[in-house]
């Protein structure tokens, strides 16, 4: 994949504990299932970054490529890749993604 | 002879290769027609519910990369976007 995005994305998840790649922003999710993934990360009271792929094709690619993982939104926390949305929510669901949070040291709510 | 659909792929591969005691297979594309990476002639959006016993021992990163390995070949070519629900027997 093309260094300066994994460059890019390398660089997003030092800068920040929990990272979404998404297709629109948290205000503006342009997808249901971004839109769900921000939902659980609102009620969890997490602070987190989105990140729009749709804003650049080739991050849109390359995050799929990074994750080895074929679709968007992908959560990360502290650099670790934790799903996609599916995943989000079963974990959600059952108390581990609070879990997750509160072990890597991102307070969360929930 | 007509190729087979998109869901037909998805549900032929994945009992080939998972054996499921449990597999549904829905086609929610209708629900997503106009959004990005609908298409016309539909078959972009599935929801699949697997259980099978190969996914004992797997994370669940573990058990949804089986399944996106499986069906590689349909999310490269049409399928955008494939729910997924995997459970242990």
């Amino acid at each position: 994949m093309d260094a300066l995005v994994a460059d890019r994305i390398r660089g997003e998840l030092s800068a920040n504990d929990v990272v979404l790649f998404m297709k629109g922003t948290p205000v503006f999710p342009q997808c249901g299932f971004s839109a769900q993934a921000v939902q659980i990360l609102t009620m969890l009271e997490v602070p987190f970054k989105g990140i729009d792929v749709l804003a650049d094709p080739s991050l849109r690619q390359g995050i799929k490529d990074f994750s080895n993982w074929p679709t968007i939104p992908q959560l990360y926390i502290k650099g670790e890749f934790i799903g996609g949305c599916d995943i989000m929510r079963e974990m959600f669901q059952s108390g581990e993604l609070q879990k997750a949070m509160s072990d890597k040291g991102v307070a969360a709510h929930g | 002879m007509k190729s087979p659909t998109y869901a037909q792929r998805i549900e032929q591969k994945l009992t080939a290769a998972l054996a499921p005691s449990l597999l549904i297979v829905e086609d929610q594309s209708a629900r997503h027609s106009g959004h990005s990476g609908s298409r016309p002639e539909g078959e972009t959006h599935f929801a699949v519910t697997i259980v099978s016993a190969q996914f004992i021992g797997k994370s669940r990163i573990e058990q949804h990369r089986m399944i996106h390995n499986i069906l590689a070949e349909e999310l490269n070519e049409h399928v955008h976007a494939l729910a997924l629900t995997c459970r242990l027997p």
